[in-house]
This record gives structure tokens, C-alpha cells and sequence, in this order.
């Protein structure tokens, strides 16, 4: 029942092959089961009806192509459809200077760290002073919590900490702001649930005061049917101008920012990716309607790599792989870096075909643990020498990392199979892959500036 | 007691409004035909049932008016309620916490993702506990998001509850330490830990609760006692996820549902509970001190179908 909606997916449209003209007969079983993942998913009722009709209508009377088989077609349908629908409008910011952003949504959305990271990644991309005004003053700490975050990515910072008097807190964050002289003003708003009149109000009255370019609704990746409702309940109230969709480091599918953004227009702007306030990036409708499907995010491993992997350190590797010189010294630096990735299986998941693939993560983060401790156990000369390595050495290594020598040899085993391999593969496609990677990163520009 | 269960009912009273509103035609007494089942199905799936407890629901309605189909909708809706009241049978009740025998007492672990209502439901626990007469002492183990500890002081000052906290940064496993130890020395009866908001997908995190686990059975090889998961009842499908993956790795023994003030019917908590049977004690209805209350799931049950 609580299968990603991937492998729904792959699932149902496994009971189309070999069919030759798509028609609602032979589509019925499979886009029922497409309904089924959609709701599972937590795509809202109404709005996974429309898609489904939407998705109907398009492929209706097609003709399976030729080299592609019928379910391989859907899904093209389908993903075009959710990339169109969910990358619908702009999703850059107001250019006005300086620019003033309202934080609003429910409590424990996340609106509190996203101010941080959003004042952090614009700050990143050119704004020279960006300020915070905390406008919580009923959750205990709240402003205590932006304030150290502001320190903490050196954002101007105001808070009142005796007035109950919202709009003008507002206000006069405002005016402390501009006199700081900064470009980017972010208010940082409590937490009100959408039906809460009186809260509603108070927001309302804090916007006419400050008059924000941009109202954006933070609202947490992993929402329910729910969604709709507190989305278009805000909207309604202050006329959105963006979205933040967060926690999407977990394994949420999202369905939530659809129902969001097909309800109401309003364009999916950032999305939170972590617990540090570097954990946070632009939309890519692409991204989401990939992943959703199950073809993988390679374009963001793909960044990831390149944000956390020493690029020189990269290179050495590679010019050393391509001269076969690799050592067991190397092997531990390359499995560091990996590391840094994040988890086996949240990598695995951006991989594409691999995201319905079950593997014992936490055997392989073992197994990753004990390579790396039998390595550590060698001497300098032992890891850049494995030719040295007699049988009372491996025993020593074997006692030092607090393993079999069975398992030792297995890794000097693997090692001499991977050193063969590079030398196969002398001179082969690095750089090509190099390239790759680059292009990638210039499409990866930040809207909105 | 009964006056608990009429806030339970005040509480979901915007909720009952919400599903009545899409359900009133349908249990205004007419016939059903596919149509209502379409509503009836709608109703259910938008207040996060989930696919599986919602197609169970809806066959029995159905098999009841295969045989008679003069069935009025107001019987299927007493349906509807009696088959989610029987879904959830078991799933409510609150434990008694209270000392061991030795002096050691009761710890209860709150746990859950971030954002979902920790330090809220720690507090407010605390305040009705000591409302029922027992002492209580809160730890404040999320010394990671900024001004955490900040956030359950100041409640802890309002209530006038015993605290032990450390600084952000500090480490989360001393602190419950040092607070299980405070709370032996002084006598407490319960001992509740708040610690950090983790995602379940991050490995990492979850080890660090182990440790908690680990350092709290010093003192006592049972502790904790309780594992509790808070969940945010807006939240969907996920909940049922990120219950399994902290069931399967710390343990849980109950859960506590937050946030069902708004529209949100939590809907997500009955697919946990029919996946891995873990009682629901309490479920916060709104942001005061006294809005954390025991399930009771008959009333939510027919709160669900609009019945009275």
C-alpha cells in the first residue's frame, strides 16, 4: 500500500505491453493503478481526476511507437504533463530593490529555517544585505531562533520583544531595515493554521503595513489531502506569490506540491533539502516529475557530486585511474568522498532504474565501514604496496581492524580486479563524462536574478 | 473525564463541520447510488484514510446495501462510523506512568520529524500530568535547532514545570542522562524527553537516538520506558512511513497526534495503526496547555461521518 509512487507506477504500466494504439479499453486497468499511486502519494483527490482526464485525453488514439513500448509511452505522457503542470508561471522573485519577502504557513512548516536559507542563498547569489525581522511573538524562542540563525549567516536582524502589536513590529522592521541600508528584507511570521480568523487577520494587516513583493507560503513536502485547502485558504487571504516546499530530504513523494500548484497557480519557488541552512535550492518542475517517476534526479547527484567533491582532489583520482596507478591509499580517499554524498540509499534513489531497487542499506554502509577500517590498519607503504602484504601482516590488519583475514583478503582481491579494470579502460571516456558535468552545472543557474 | 471527551468533541468540531459539508447530501436520508459512494469515497480519501482503509469502508457500505437496497444514507453512514470504530478498536488509552519500583521513574522519549510538534506536546504533557498530581521533570534533548531549549524553558517557566537543559551544540545523550539521574534524585514520577526533530530517512539521526537509548540504560536497563512518536495529523501518506522506519528502529509504544485543530482529520494515523498497531494516547487540538487530549475513537469516528 505504501509504495513509492514509483513502482506504482512501473507496476501498472507493466500490464500494457504489446498493445498497438492506445485506447481508454486498454489504458483503463493501468490508469487506475496511475489514480491509485497518485492518491497514495497524496495527490488530492480532485486534482489527480484532472490529471488522469488530462493524461486520458492526450494519449487516447496514439500510436504505440515504434522501439517503445506502450507503458514507456505513458510514461512520457505523464511525465510531460506533470513537468508542464508543475513548472506552469515563473518561478523567479520581484525585482524591486529592496526586495521585502513575507513568510507565512502552518505551524512547524519550516518557516522560521527557511528565512535563514533563503537569506543565505540569495545572499549567494548577489544581494549585499540581506535582513531578518522576526514578526513570531507567540511561539516561545521563535525570535530567539532567528536571531541566531541571522547571526549565524550574518543577516541584519531586528525583533520587539515586548510589543504584541504584529503590523507594527512589522513596520518598524521595516524602517530598521532600510536604514541598515539593506536590499532584501525577509519577515519571519508565526505559525497559524488557515481558519484561524483572527490570526488571518493579523497577517493580513502586517502585508498592507510592509507591502512585501513577494508572499510566500511555506509548506511542508510530506502534507496531506490537506494541502489544498490551507494553500488556497492563504491565497485567498494575501494572494501568494510563491511557494516553499520543504523537508524533501525525506522520502515524501510530494504529491503535495501538485494538488498545491494545480489549485492555485501559485509557482513552486525553493525547495528545503536538509537540516543545514545550506540545504536548499531552486524549484526544477523536471526534477520533481523525474523523480516522481521513478527516472531518477541525475542532474541533482550530478550537483551534489560536484558541490561536496574536492574537485582537485577528483581530478588526481582520475589522472591516477587512467595511469592504473591507483593505490589502496586512493581507494580510501574515493570512499571518503562518497561518504559526503549522503546515505547509500538516498544516492541509490537518484539513480536512474535504481529507486525500485532494494538494497540492505545499512549492510552496505557496514561493509563500506569495515573496508575502510581494514585500509586504516595498513601502513602508508602497505596501502600504496599491497604486493607487501604476507600472511602475518594480513593477520595483523585483520586483529588491528577487528576483522577476518578472509575479509582482507576479499578487499585485496576486489582491489586487484578494480586496478586490472582501470587498465583496461586506459585512456577512455573521463573526459567526456567531465564535460558532462559542467554543462549541467551552468543550466543549474538560479532564477530570480 | 466526560468533561475531557466534550473538549475532544469541541475540538474536532471544525473538522466534523468540514467532512459534513461534503457529506450532508449524501447522509440526508437519500438512497445511495454510485454517485454517493463517488462522494462517500471523497470524503474519505481527502481526510487522509489512504486508498486501502477507504476501499475497506466503502466495500462494507456497499455489501450492506447489496442487501437492502433501500437503504437510507443515514444508516451508512452509522455504518461507515461502526466499521472505522471496529478499525479502530484498541487503538486508544492512555498508560499509567509511574515510578518503578526502585525509584527510577517512568521516561517517556518523545520523537518525531521536524516541525511535527515536539516541545509543544512535551510541555503540555507535562502540565496535564501534573494537573492529574504526578511530578514531573522535561529534559530538553533537542540541542540542535536553534533556541530549542530556549523554546521548552520558556514553556517550562509559564507552567511552572522542573527542567533540566544544556546549550545548543551540547550533546542530547548527557542531557537525558543528567535528567534521568535529576529526576531519581528528586523523586519524580515521569521523566519526559524532548529531543530533536530527524527525518527517519537520515541514518545518522537515528543512531543518535540510540544512544539516547543507550546512555538512559545506565541508569536503568528498561528505560525508556516509552517511546513516543508525535505525528503532525496534516501530514499524509508519509506519516504511516516515518512511523514504520522509527518503529523499526527505536521501538514505539504509543503515538500522539498533533495539530488536529485545523480541517486536518488525520486520517494518515489510522493507516498507522492498522499497519503496525500502535496505540494513539493523545492527539492535540489546538495551541493552549489544556488542548492535548486522550483519543477516543468512536468519537472520532462518528465525528468523521458527521453523526452526533
Amino acid at each position: 500500500m505504501f509504495d513509492s509512487l514509483t513502482e506504482k507506477l512501473s507496476s501498472a504500466l507493466r500490464n500494457l505491453r504489446g498493445v498497438g494504439q492506445l485506447s481508454e479499453a486498454n489504458m483503463e486497468i493501468a490508469l487506475q493503478e496511475v489514480r491509485t499511486a497518485l492518491l497514495s502519494a497524496d495527490v488530492h483527490f480532485r486534482v489527480t481526476r484532472e490529471f488522469i482526464e488530462r493524461v486520458k485525453a492526450k494519449a487516447v488514439g496514439q500510436e504505440v511507437l515504434k522501439g517503445v513500448n506502450p507503458g514507456q509511452q505513458i510514461v512520457k505522457i505523464i511525465n510531460d504533463e506533470l513537468v508542464s503542470l508543475l513548472g506552469e508561471g515563473t518561478n523567479t522573485l520581484s525585482g524591486s530593490r529592496p526586495l521585502k519577502i513575507l513568510m507565512v504557513g502552518l505551524h512547524g512548516s519550516g518557516k522560521t529555517t527557511s528565512t535563514a536559507k533563503l537569506g543565505r542563498l540569495l545572499k549567494k547569489k548577489g544581494f549585499a544585505k540581506p535582513f531578518a525581522v522576526a514578526c513570531d511573538i507567540y511561539r516561545p524562542a521563535a525570535i530567539d531562533q532567528l536571531e541566531i540563525l541571522s547571526k549565524q549567516e550574518d543577516l541584519g536582524f531586528y525583533a520587539d520583544r515586548v510589543s504584541r502589536d504584529v503590523p507594527a513590529i512589522g513596520a518598524a522592521g521595516l524602517a530598521a531595515a532600510q536604514t541598515a541600508g539593506a536590499d532584501l528584507i525577509l519577515f519571519d511570521t508565526a505559525g497559524r493554521l488557515q481558519i484561524d480568523a483572527d490570526l488571518i487577520e493579523e497577517v493580513k494587516k502586517l502585508s498592507a503595513r510592509v507591502q512585501p513583493d513577494e508572499i510566500i507560503l511555506v509548506a511542508d513536502g510530506a502534507l496531506g489531502q490537506e494541502a489544498v485547502n490551507v494553500a488556497k485558504a492563504f491565497h485567498d487571504a494575501l494572494k501568494l506569490t510563491g511557494l516553499i516546499l520543504t523537508k524533501l530530504d525525506g522520502d515524501a513523494r510530494g504529491g503535495a506540491a501538485l494538488s498545491i500548484k494545480s489549485i492555485t497557480g501559485v509557482p513552486i519557488k525553493f525547495v528545503g533539502t536538509g537540516e543545514k541552512t545550506a540545504d536548499f535550492d531552486v524549484f526544477y518542475p523536471d526534477r520533481l516529475a523525474s523523480r516522481i517517476l521513478g527516472m531518477g534526479d541525475v542532474v541533482s547527484l550530478v550537483e551534489k557530486a560536484a558541490e561536496v567533491i574536492d574537485q582537485k582532489e577528483a581530478e588526481k583520482l582520475a589522472e591516477k585511474m587512467k595511469k592504473a596507478d591507483f593505490t589502496l591509499e586512493d581507494f580510501l580517499a574515493q570512499m571518503q568522498q562518497i561518504k559526503k554524498l549522503g546515505s547509500l540509499g538516498g544516492i541509490m534513489g537518484m539513480m536512474p532504474g535504481m529507486s525500485g531497487m532494494k538494497i540492505d542499506e545499512d549492510a552496505a554502509e557496514t561493509g563500506m565501514k569495515r573496508t575502510e577500517a581494514i585500509i586504516l590498519s595498513m601502513t602508508y607503504q602497505e596501502r600504496r604496496k599491497p604486493a607487501v602484504l604476507n600472511g602475518s601482516r594480513r593477520l595483523r590488519i585483520a586483529n588491528g581492524a577487528g576483522v577476518k583475514v578472509v575479509e582482507v583478503n576479499q578487499l585485496l582481491k576486489q582491489f586487484q580486479q578494480m586496478q586490472e579494470m582501470m587498465k583496461m579502460m586506459r585512456g577512455g571516456g573521463g573526459k567526456k563524462m567531465m564535460r558532462q558535468m559542467e554543462q549541467m552545472q551552468r543550466q543549474g543557474k538560479i532564477p530570480g536574478r | 473525564m466526560f468533561g475531557l471527551f466534550k473538549k475532544f468533541k469541541e475540538g474536532l468540531a471544525k473538522t466534523v463541520a468540514a467532512i459534513t459539508a461534503k457529506t450532508h447530501s449524501l447522509f440526508g436520508g437519500r438512497k445511495i447510488d454510485a454517485s454517493s459512494l463517488e462522494e462517500l469515497e471523497e470524503a474519505l480519501i481527502t481526510a487522509d484514510f489512504g486508498v486501502e482503509t477507504t476501499t475497506e469502508i466503502l466495500s462494507e457500505i456497499k455489501a450492506a446495501y447489496r442487501k437492502d437496497p433501500l437503504l437510507a444514507g443515514k444508516q451508512a453512514a452509522e455504518i461507515g462510523a461502526a466499521v472505522l470504530t471496529r478499525v479502530l478498536a484498541g487503538s486508544a488509552g492512555t498508560p499509567a506512568l509511574c515510578k518503578r519500583p526502585d525509584g527510577t521513574p517512568a521516561v517517556i522519549v518523545m520523537i518525531g520529524v521536524n516541525g511535527s510538534g515536539k516541545t509543544t506536546t512535551t510541555a503540555k504533557l507535562a502540565w496535564a500530568l501534573q494537573e492529574e498530581g504526578k511530578s514531573v521533570l522535561v529534559a530538553a534533548c533537542d540541542t540542535f535547532r536553534a533556541a530549542a531549549v530556549e523554546q521548552l524553558k520558556a514553556w517550562a517557566e509559564r507552567l511552572k514545570l522542573d527542567v533540566v537543559a544544556s546549550h545548543t551544540g551540547a550533546d542530547a545523550a548527557a542531557v537525558a542522562y543528567d535528567a534521568l539521574q535529576a529526576g531519581k534524585s528528586r523523586g519524580k514520577d515521569v521523566v519526559i524527553i524532548d529531543t530533536a526533530g530527524r527525518l527517519h530517512t537520515k541514518t545518522n539521526l537515528m543512531e543518535e537516538l540510540a544512544k539516547i537509548r543507550r546512555v538512559l540504560q545506565k541508569i536503568d536497563p528498561a528505560a525508556p520506558h516509552y517511546a513516543w512518536l508525535v505525528v503532525d495529523g496534516s501530514l499524509g501518506s508519509n506519516s504511516i512511513e516515518q512511523a514504520r522506519v522509527f518503529h523499526q528502529s527505536f521501538g514505539l509504544t504509543g503515538l500522539v497526534v498533533t495539530k488536529l485543530d485545523g480541517t486536518s482529520r488525520g486520517g494518515a494515523v489510522v493507516g498507522i495503526w492498522r499497519s503496525l498497531k500502535i496505540p494513539i494516547h493523545y492527539v492535540g487540538l489546538g495551541e493552549q496547555k489544556e488542548d492535548l487530549q486522550p483519543f477516543d475513537p468512536e468519537a472520532y469516528s462518528r465525528a468523521v461521518f458527521g453523526l452526533e
